[in-house]
């Protein structure tokens, strides 16, 4: 019998674990990581470079590189009240998964495209390799999808790459990644690497198409306020471990995690007169190696004997907020103290 | 002598791009006062970095004079021309690129030490070089003398390059996006660091950055210059800038950013652009390069002259703007569009 999912949620990662093999040993990306998303919702991956967070992006969509070895776990994946595991399709199975399923924009997007072809040509080849043939249908479709990120749609669509500018490429990009209404877009620093101003421009985009077009987000970034402005639920990745999941204001407002913590502080905000901003003293862990017990424990102001031997299980509160921390009840009178 | 370190006077520079010939800046006038944090922040392209070699001598410019305490630098020489090379260091962005991967921490420190004589061969450099790691944190010193780059974290390499920056006691350092590629977690960390230097070693801090809320935390008690497409648009104290920014292009960007705060950043006014699209440098459009993308923009007024950086009317403080409207007390009121 196959697993059953609440109505409402499209994708379920259940405990999973990945590692990629070195000639230094097995780096431990991913460890026992476990979310749900649902239907409509935007949900942030928030971590710093090598927390594992794009690995489990690359997971979803079976993207990994070749040294990477899933080593448990289940990616339930639920369209019209049919739930299949995405470890478990066939090769056929996974073609069509990507991109009418889940479509995923990759970081540095500005380079994703063939520049000697016509940004039409290559909407075309994507529409076609999925079973669409009809061109004038998928011009109509995808005329409607530049025109709603903002872009001039006749234009763009006739124009190369090159003539574009970098974020005109980024939105033409997430225009290309829905072309074929998929459930899921996975956002891989969707930001990063452009200016202000055109971050202000995707972000709009990116709000505007979800209301219309209601699919889900999974977005990866080191960047908080990213989160705070778009997601609807935001994780927190430490050494390849979800630490924290909650809402966006449970995170935002009532972290209970020294390490999400310790991230809000250490962001300067233009709102404050004058930011007491701290760093976290230390720095990430090696994953071929990392520390025993709670792996957030070499860093934290916290940590005692019980840090040092077992790790925390992610428990929730009553708001299904969960953290994995021993000191949460420490953590709540610290914040106390400090307001 | 003035209180000014470095002084750019009507500064331009250029670039050859095949054919064309691409203003990368253009008439920038800016002091530097001693020990003052000044930042200069702006877009991709607006010029930055190049201002910010042009201050180190590392690019001469097209035109204009840049001048070290009051002399300037292009007439320098010999030993002169040397002290200033000492006197003005730069921290690349990249740790991963600016430390060169075969030598060891200990010989990148010792290098300049013996090249400009700055320390007794054998045990007086090595003695510098141990001062000088603790002078950034790198403790303890042992653990890091003698490793080679790709042994050390991220943060660890900024920290190498930033002492080495300081073998030749400089008075000034540019410090270019030094934290950009630093994770998010220890990045302040090493901002308080550079900050602390300017207290223990008399240095001022030129620091380049395209995170206006990260130069608002470093110029806190300093000054903020902002630039767009190789011009100075406005320059004043930060705390002002930040509080009650003037020309529209700095209104704009500081609508546009998010905050690490939900509802705040949700509730924030954003500023619509006329256009998004950023001109080319090689097709500046005519008078001030930001009027096709302006909500303020006033027409057969912007489209017409540069305008030049000067004291606003209204403001009653003494922030520059280069904005012709506000400059004849023109009050900017948005129109909804």
């Amino acid at each position: 019998m196959s697993p059953m999912l609440p109505p409402d949620v499209v994708l379920k990662v259940d405990n999973l674990s990945v590692v990629y093999r070195t000639d230094r040993g097995d780096v431990k990306a991913t460890a026992n990581v476990s979310f749900e998303l649902r239907n409509g919702e935007a949900m942030a991956l928030i971590g710093e470079s090598g927390s594992g967070k794009t690995t489990i992006s690359l997971a979803l969509i079976r993207k990994l590189p070749r040294n990477a070895v899933i080593k448990s776990g289940r990616i339930l994946y639920q369209r019209n009240q049919k739930v299949q595991d995405v470890l478990e399709l066939n090769s056929r199975q996974l073609r069509e998964f990507r991109w009418n399923e889940c479509a995923m924009v990759f970081q540095g997007a500005q380079n994703a495209f063939n520049p000697v072809l016509k940004i039409r040509r290559q909407f075309e080849d994507t529409a076609q390799s999925h079973g669409w043939t009809d061109k004038s249908a998928v011009r109509k479709r995808a005329l409607s999808l530049l025109q709603l990120v903002r872009l001039d749609p006749e234009r763009v669509y006739d124009a190369y790459p090159h003539e574009l500018s970098g974020g005109m490429k980024q939105r033409t990009l997430l225009a290309l990644g829905v072309l074929l209404s998929p459930q899921i877009v996975i956002l891989d620093e969707p930001t990063t690497a452009l200016d202000i101003l055109t971050q202000r421009a995707i972000i709009d985009v990116l709000n505007d198409m979800q209301r219309q077009l209601n699919f889900s987000i999974i977005f990866i970034s080191h960047d908080l306020s990213l989160a705070a402005e778009m997601a609807d639920h935001v994780a927190t990745v430490y050494a390849g471990e979800i630490v924290e999941l909650g809402g966006v204001n449970d995170i935002f407002y009532r972290s209970l995690h020294p390490y999400t913590q310790g991230l809000l502080t250490s962001v300067p905000t233009l709102e404050h007169t004058q930011d007491m901003l701290q760093s976290i003293p230390g720095s990430p862990p090696n994953l071929i190696t990392p520390p025993n017990g709670c792996k957030f424990h070499p860093r934290c102001g916290f940590a005692d004997d019980v840090c040092m031997e077992d790790s925390p299980p992610l428990t929730a509160d009553i708001g299904g907020h969960l953290a994995a921390c021993w000191h949460k009840d420490r953590l709540i009178e610290s914040r106390k103290t400090r307001v | 002598m003035s209180s000014s370190v470095i002084d750019l006077k009507r500064v331009y520079r250029s670039f050859k791009s095949g054919r064309d010939i691409v203003p990368v800046l253009q008439d920038i006038n800016i002091s530097v006062n001693r020990l003052e944090f000044l930042c200069l922040v702006g877009e991709s392209g607006c010029g930055k970095t190049t201002t910010g070699k042009i201050i180190c001598g590392l690019l001469p410019p097209s035109a204009g004079i840049v001048e070290f305490e009051g002399a300037d630098i292009a007439s320098l020489r010999g030993e002169d021309y040397r002290r200033f090379r000492r006197s003005v260091q730069i921290i690349h962005q990249d740790p991963y690129a600016s430390l060169n991967p075969t030598q060891t921490v200990s010989e990148m420190l010792s290098y300049p030490l013996v090249r400009h004589k700055l320390a007794p061969r054998g045990r007086g450099v090595l003695q510098r070089v141990h001062e000088l790691l603790e002078l950034v944190d790198l403790t303890p010193v042992g653990d890091f003398v003698n490793k080679y780059p790709h042994q050390l974290s991220g943060g660890q390499r900024q920290r190498v390059s930033i002492a080495r920056a300081l073998t030749t006691e400089p008075s000034v350092i540019v410090a270019d996006e030094a934290v950009s590629m630093v994770d998010v977690s220890i990045r302040i960390g090493i901002l308080q660091m550079m900050m602390d230097l300017r207290d223990r070693l008399d240095v001022t801090i030129v620091f380049i950055t395209h995170d206006l809320a990260l130069a608002k935390y470093f110029a806190w008690d300093g000054r903020i210059g902002v630039m767009y497409l190789g011009r100075l648009v406005e320059i004043g104290r930060t705390q002002e800038i930040i509080r009650d920014p003037q020309h529209p292009y700095t209104r704009v960007l500081l609508s546009a950013i998010p905050e690490p705060d939900p509802e705040k950043t949700r509730s924030k006014q954003h500023i619509q652009l006329r256009s998004e699209d950023i001109p080319r440098l090689t097709e500046l459009p005519p008078g001030c390069s930001f009027h096709p993308r302006c909500p303020w923009y006033m027409a057969e007024v912007c489209d017409q002259e540069v305008p030049e950086l000067s004291v606003s009317f209204q403001s009653g403080s003494d922030v520059e703007v280069a904005c012709i409207p506000l400059q004849r007390g023109t009050e900017l009121v948005l129109h909804d569009a």
